[in-house]
């Protein structure tokens, strides 16, 4: 395997837009990102497409020539991967395989989801589509739930509180207030928190992340040719997929997500780093106890000790190892299929010292960790300033 | 019948579309007696962890539970 960098990276603003279609918000992230990159699209040799729900949101399908056709990359390889909430960075971690293989040197990433053009029980239902629809789902839970489940579960096994869960609602809205391109820019203290109105219990709205349009791509070439395009490469020092059961009722113990465990285990070994030597993470916040465990699950902490370490401002931005100074899925938003590239996106604006307000000192070495459904699916990817 | 304890549970006040009418209602994961766990809804009074449960019908494949005298 040979050296990889992420060469160019751009994103569409987050949020509900009524007069964009999936296209347009696919081609603007993909003409930003070619731009950032200084690459033409005849260079680009491969091309990825994360998109979780296209054919259902929006009625079509064979998405991937659809979006590069546009972006004028013709000819090339172009796959959709769909892997629920994680199918941006399943497309990342694809795209990164075939460029360190060295099967080809210039690869595309872009994620996408249009979501609002259906009403919320709508996208429920479509959501609901990732976890086990002849068991768990036909039950009548949705990802909500499932995660209250897990909430619950987490609560009872290690002292976990309400409080804790808010306070990871309240750092990821601060972040967000301050992101130009999150969907939701406003501040919420851990009172309002606390008396959202109840989605599942014990998860309120604050608990959830939002429901929103958007997109986001990057570009990967051998480390050896990033200087053609860049002076800011982004080195992919460690990244790994990892899986697991659909259905919530096949784990053993829901407090906690092996494949998380499994991907991040692995993406230390490659990067040669450890938990510890992590300065900064932009993680799945798909529901607020989501972030909780994934700390716990990424050897940030151990294992119940999350619901504290985010109470105690540790994963602020002011904090020992801030977590999501982009705002997360919770305040950033979240349209399924562009989350991991985007997090992709938002660690190296950290590294390129381009997060404006969100600035943060020490940012060298950052995790993303994006999953998918109640974790079925894990990405682990580690970047490094080159 | 089935019987078993909660292993965990949530009441569900937003619901997808084809079970709004149903909302506010509760879902639980069940470890059951005979081994393995199953994921059902709760009828009657409000379950909580390691509450012990029978299941008293089964509707579209999906299993429905009752509380059952305490052990």
């Amino acid at each position: 395997m040979r050296p990889v960098a992420v060469i160019g990276v751009g994103k569409t603003p987050f949020g509900a837009f009524p007069n964009r279609d999936l296209l347009s918000l696919a081609v603007e992230a993909g003409e930003k990102c070619l731009r950032n990159g200084r690459v033409a699209p005849g260079q680009v040799e491969s091309f990825y497409l994360g998109n979780f729900a296209g054919p259902s949101f929006v009625g079509q399908s064979h998405l991937a020539p659809y979006v590069s056709t546009a972006l004028g990359i013709l000819g090339v390889p172009s796959t959709r991967v769909e892997a629920a909430c994680a199918s941006g960075g399943s497309a990342f971690f694809h795209a990164w395989a075939e460029v360190a293989a060295g099967i080809y040197d210039v690869a595309m990433v872009v994620g996408v989801e249009k979501m609002t053009s259906q009403p919320t029980p709508r996208v429920s239902e479509i959501l609901a589509g990732a976890g086990d629809c002849g068991g768990e789902m036909r039950a009548g839970n949705t990802f909500a739930s499932l995660f209250a489940m897990i909430a619950r579960r987490h609560m009872h096994d290690f002292g976990t509180r309400r409080e804790h869960l808010a306070a990871v609602a309240v750092k990821n809205h601060a972040n967000g207030a301050l992101n130009p391109d999150a969907h939701m820019r406003k501040v919420i203290t851990l009172e309002q928190a606390l008396n959202g109105k109840p989605v599942a219990d014990p998860l309120t709205v604050y608990d959830c992340s939002l429901i929103s349009d958007g997109a986001a791509a990057a570009i990967l070439a051998p480390l050896e040719r990033a200087a053609e395009f860049t002076d800011k490469p982004v080195r992919v020092l460690g990244i790994a997929q990892a899986s697991d059961y659909v259905a919530l009722d096949r784990k053993e113990d829901i407090t906690t997500f092996p494949a998380v465990r499994r991907a991040a285990a692995q993406a230390y070994r490659m990067a040669g780093v450890e938990a510890k030597d992590i300065q900064f993470a932009e993680l799945h916040d798909c529901f607020t106890i989501a972030e909780i465990i994934a700390t716990e699950d990424l050897g940030f902490v151990k294992r119940g000790e999350g619901g504290p370490y985010a109470f105690a401002g540790c994963t602020a931005r002011d904090g020992a190892r801030p977590v999501n100074t982009s705002g997360g899925l919770k305040s950033k938003g979240h349209p399924v299929g562009a989350t991991g590239v985007a997090q992709i996106c938002d660690l190296a604006a950290q590294m390129r010292g381009e997060a404006g307000e969100r600035q943060i000192p020490r940012h060298s070495l950052g995790l993303a960790e994006n999953l998918g459904g109640s974790g079925a699916t894990c990405v682990v990817s580690i970047l490094g300033a080159a | 019948m089935r019987t078993g304890f909660i292993y965990t549970e949530t009441v569900i006040y937003s619901a997808p579309e084809a079970f709004t009418k149903d909302a506010p209602y509760q879902t639980a994961i069940v470890t059951l007696d005979g081994g393995g766990r199953v994921t059902g809804r709760i009828l009657g009074e409000r379950v909580a962890i390691d509450d012990r449960v029978a299941e008293v019908e089964e509707r579209d494949g999906v299993p429905y539970f009752r509380k059952a005298p305490q052990v």
